[in-house]
């Protein structure tokens, strides 16, 4: 003991324990340190592999690039639909501090409701807290300002650039072109072709973006990103480029639609306007329309039930969804049937406003007095057309009808078009298990009844019988711009009767096609006499088309929709024509007004032609077409002046 | 005088592989933290070291008889100054735990009460050495650590309030504790322990559950089963060598908690590889080895008692640290000592050493 500790210590031993207690102390850290190895071992050697892609799965985040869809131009490579960018803003629940004071900065500062705002929180509550929440599309300059502005404030605010449709405005060829969005759980459950896509990714929901979704669309590429902890990004590694979609050039002549939007101004309907050589279209409108760029970015929900509440489904392509009454537009295939079935060439039947059938009578327009075939076309007259109907029989007419394409698609690339109906006493029995009835036929004949036709159908079957019996399936994209086997899975998921020739003899023509020119002849008397076009061999036939029976008229008590509909079909010229116009006018009245609407598209076409042929510059057509040039190559014989005839029977 | 010492004596050997350890810290650190808002702490950790450098060569001049003196009053105003935390001291996430002088300087008793607490244990049972301890002893030593345990526990500070058990039980193994007794305190703290957890006034809910994910990591994987999951996945990865340093994915890009602290065993584990670890492990367990030795050559009792005082306390936090890291103990919140940051766990560690120095020093005086 130390002599120098005065401190009352207590007086102890020094006798020490055992030191094998300080060895087993050393005996427990060596154990210790095992079992710390062995913890490391397992980890470190063993199961690293396993932890390494953990860590890289940690770190790492594939970030899609989208591909920028395909732009889409008219026949001529004038732009129809363009791309533009557009930011959207995210918020990465994650970041938020106090949601009860951010929430109203945001959403005063975005434009946004505060419920829509608590209401887009809560639909997301059960994702993951690292996944972005779309919060705004296409946000506004002073939007984005904003964000900037409060990045401290406010660090879940992200924003992103994407790229987004920029369509037509006014609703502008907007069924053909149709729009895109978000791909539906429906169908990505149950249509094969949207298989590979997920949610979340953008489709053409509609016209042209559904059909050619698949080259619009490109291959997006994707990041590799490296993240933090908070999925802020870090940096890179590498990436995959996108593939752009390919752009897409119609067969639409802009300044035929143009023509036609205008025409069909204000009224309730559907216009199509081909070229019969090729199927082409050339101007497709359907009234009334909608705004797509509106179905593009965010539909507002007054937007969509001012969609939803139109009687006049706004939706609907009536260019080959309206399936109506083709009325006496009808009267060209009964003239087709009557005359190949060698019955019409010299049946004369007296007109006295009317004719009898059955013990029932059956009215017509006018008293036409004694009619023949060349002029019961441009008359119209309804006595003819009863008598020859009963004379053909209920399936000589369904025959030749479907012959040029009635009761079923035409094939046309766009998606939903409908069928249409032809009668007859097999249809009757399969469908109403009852015997068809003679009387039933006499109103067939006049495009009424059972019979029933969208506005591509009778272009089609027009352009069929105006150029010899060649008929073309209707399409509005080139097939050389489509790869091969796109445009066989297009032309499988659109069946139709497709190309196809039938039998038309060379006189038959001739006398259906004068006849038709007649029809806007006033000095022949022709029903669209006030569609009359100066110079022009323009041939055509109205159809106005009762949309209820009489009984039902008079109780109905009358109003806009009780007005028949007014329909026309006219091409120019009138043999192998270059255009062939169908006009839909819903309660339009009188057929003789669409057939107003049509001249219009005729006139405007072919003064276009013409100008091209005498090598005149078109205002509207700054540049070439960028790809061939239309199947009608300059020097082919175009619509020419009256009285001029084009070759017959190629 | 015939008391002599003589920095000769002075332990440079252990001093050597602690500077090593240091600097393995001091880099980990940098490394840690080179991307983040903390930033610079290397830089601190080094001025921390170097004042706990100073304190331990002045501790080693103090003889450390004197400590044992005083260790009793030590006591004393270590459970006044846990008890002032409780009143006046400064709350910081949710715990009271420092107490704050003019002028910005922040002091954690709860540090300090468990050198006072090695020192005065070392004198307790050096006044019973050399026969076997009655109830009464064990007793009389469990409440000389039980009391203040129980202040740190209130403030709350789960992981410093355990490193005080470890002195107790290094105490009562040297002291001469019985097997019979050991039996029956094991017996007794386990059903207390199953009562007290059973009935939750123990613990708190988070404390609990922090107890208990490390067993199932995905049952909680935003809260301590994420922090374990990243530590497991920044260990894992690592590999055999390691990603290199400012390279741990785990480390850099945020995914691993605390990697400057608590976790800095996983960021070396990732950064430095199987390897990096075993030669860490291997510094740890030549310093202990070497403390031991230092304890077997002490020249009375005190000085063994309070140099395995010490290696009980950083065995054990060892033990808990690395032990957590690795996904067999649950996260507590315990410091890896000499290689965690952290001014606190820097200065007690180089005080103690500074008392094995001393210790050292004067074991041929006698």
């Amino acid at each position: 003991m130390s002599l120098a500790a005065p401190a009352p210590r207590p007086q102890l031993s020094d006798e020490k324990f055992s030191p094998a207690k300080l060895t087993s102390v050393q005996y427990g850290i060596v154990l210790l340190l095992a079992v710390l190895v062995a913890g490391l071992w397992r980890l470190q050697v063993l199961g690293s592999s396993n932890w390494k892609v953990l860590a890289e799965a940690n770190r790492v985040r594939k970030v899609p690039v989208l591909a920028p869809r395909g732009k889409i131009f008219d026949r001529e490579g004038r732009l129809l639909v363009d791309n533009y960018p557009s930011v959207t803003c995210y918020l990465l629940p994650e970041q938020i501090k106090d949601m009860a004071t951010e929430l109203p900065m945001i959403a005063s500062g975005l434009h946004l409701p505060i419920e829509q705002l608590e209401a887009t929180m809560k639909r997301f509550q059960g994702a993951p807290k690292y996944q972005p929440i779309p919060l705004k599309q296409d946000i506004s300059p002073d939007e984005q300002a904003f964000i900037e502005a409060h990045r401290n404030e406010l660090p879940e605010l992200e924003t992103h650039d994407e790229q987004r449709r920029l369509y037509p405005k006014d609703g502008f060829a907007a069924h053909l072109i149709g729009y895109v969005g978000e791909v539906s759980e429906q169908m990505l459950a149950t249509d094969s072709r949207y298989a590979f896509y997920s949610p979340g990714d953008v489709v053409g929901r509609s016209g042209v973006e559904q059909t050619y979704d698949a080259l619009l669309r490109g291959v997006d590429g994707s990041r590799d990103v490296l993240v933090n902890s908070h999925g802020k990004e870090v940096g890179h590694l590498g990436q995959e480029l996108a593939t752009p979609g390919k752009d897409l050039r119609l067969t639409i002549d802009l300044d035929v639609q143009r023509a036609a939007e205008k025409a069909m101004d204000g009224k309730t309907g559907a216009l199509v306007a081909m070229d019969p050589h090729t199927g082409e279209i050339l101007a497709m409108v359907s009234r009334p329309s909608f705004d797509p760029n509106q179905f593009s970015v965010r539909l507002t929900k007054s937007y969509w039930n001012q969609i939803l509440n139109n009687p006049d489904h706004p939706l609907l392509n009536k260019a080959i969804q309206a399936q109506l009454a083709p009325g006496s537009t009808f009267k060209i295939i009964m003239s087709l049937a009557g005359l190949q079935e060698g019955m019409a060439q010299t049946m004369h039947v007296f007109c006295a406003g009317g004719a009898s059938f059955y013990g029932h009578f059956y009215a017509c327009d006018v008293h036409h007095g004694m009619v023949d075939l060349p002029h019961a076309i441009p008359w119209s007259c309804d006595a003819f057309f009863y008598t020859l109907a009963d004379r053909l029989g209920i399936d000589t007419i369904a025959r030749y009808a479907t012959e040029v394409g009635l009761g079923q698609h035409t094939g046309i690339d766009l998606p939903d078009e409908v069928s249409g109906n032809v009668p007859s006493t097999a249809w009757k029995l399969k469908t109403q298990h009852e015997k068809w009835f003679a009387g039933e036929t006499i109103s067939v004949g006049i495009g009424q009844g059972a019979v029933t036709a969208t506005p591509i159908q009778l272009a089609r079957a027009l352009s069929g019988i105006a150029s010899g019996g060649v008929l073309r399936r209707p399409h509005v994209v080139f097939p050389d711009e489509v790869p091969a086997d796109q445009l066989t899975a297009i032309h499988e998921s659109f069946p139709g009767s497709g190309d196809k020739t039938i039998q038309v003899s060379p006189e038959n023509w001739q006398i259906i096609t004068d006849a038709m020119a007649n029809a806007t002849n006033p000095s022949a008397g022709g029903t669209a006499s006030i569609a009359h076009l100066d110079g022009i061999d323009f041939a055509g036939k109205t159809g106005t088309a009762q949309v209820m029976g009489h009984d039902a008229l008079a109780k109905s008590g009358g109003g806009h929709k009780t007005v028949p509909n007014a329909w026309f079909v006219g091409m120019a010229p009138r043999r192998n024509p270059d255009i062939v116009v169908a006009v839909l006018w819903e309660n339009g009245n009188w057929g003789k007004y669409s057939a107003l609407i049509g001249a219009q598209i005729i006139d405007t076409y072919v003064n276009k032609q013409r100008s091209r042929d005498n090598n005149l510059r078109i205002a509207e057509n700054p540049k070439p077409a960028p790809a061939p040039t239309p199947s009608a190559p300059p020097g082919t014989p175009v619509a020419g002046a009256a009285g001029q005839r084009t070759p017959a029977a190629e | 005088m015939t008391r002599f010492s003589s920095f000769r004596d002075f332990d440079w050997v252990l001093l050597g592989f602690v500077s090593l350890l240091s600097l393995v810290s001091v880099l980990e650190i940098r490394s840690a933290t080179a991307m983040t808002k903390f930033h610079g702490f290397d830089h601190k950790q080094i001025g921390f070291l170097a004042i706990g450098m100073v304190l331990m060569f002045i501790m080693s001049l103090i003889d450390y008889h004197r400590l044992v003196d005083v260790a009793y009053a030590a006591v004393g105003v270590s459970l006044a100054a846990l008890v002032a935390v409780l009143v006046i001291g400064t709350k910081h996430l949710g715990a009271r735990r420092w107490i704050k002088f003019p002028g910005g300087v922040h002091f954690q008793p709860s540090e300090w009460v468990k050198l006072v607490l090695i020192v005065a244990l070392a004198r307790y049972f050096w006044g019973l050495a050399g026969r076997d301890l009655t109830w009464r002893d064990v007793a009389k030593a469990f409440a000389m650590v039980c009391v203040p345990m129980l202040l740190v526990l209130k403030q709350p500070d789960l992981g410093t309030a355990l490193t005080y058990l470890p002195v107790l039980v290094m105490g009562l193994f040297l002291g001469g504790i019985r097997l019979k007794q050991v039996a029956i305190l094991v017996v007794t703290f386990a059903v207390l322990g199953g009562i007290g957890w059973n009935t939750g006034k123990l613990l708190k809910p988070y404390q609990k559950q922090r107890l208990t994910s490390f067993m199932n990591p995905d049952d909680d994987p935003k809260g301590s089963g994420y922090q374990i999951r990243q530590s497991l996945i920044a260990v894992g990865s690592g590999g055999v060598w390691g990603k290199g340093t400012n390279r741990g994915t785990q480390t850099q890009g945020d995914f691993l908690p605390i990697p400057y602290t608590d976790f800095i065993f996983a960021a070396l584990c990732e950064e430095h590889g199987f390897i990096g670890a075993l030669g860490v492990l291997l510094l740890y367990f030549m310093i202990l080895m070497r403390l031991i030795q230092n304890a077997q050559t002490a020249s009375d009792l005190p000085g063994t008692f309070i140099i395995m005082g010490i290696v009980a306390v950083i065995v054990f936090q060892i033990a808990v640290n690395i032990g957590m890291v690795l996904g067999l103990m649950p996260v507590t919140g315990i410091p890896l000592p000499l290689l965690s940051y952290g001014g606190s766990s820097v200065l007690f560690t180089f005080l103690a050493l500074g008392i094995v120095m001393n210790i050292r020093m004067r074991r041929f005086v006698n």
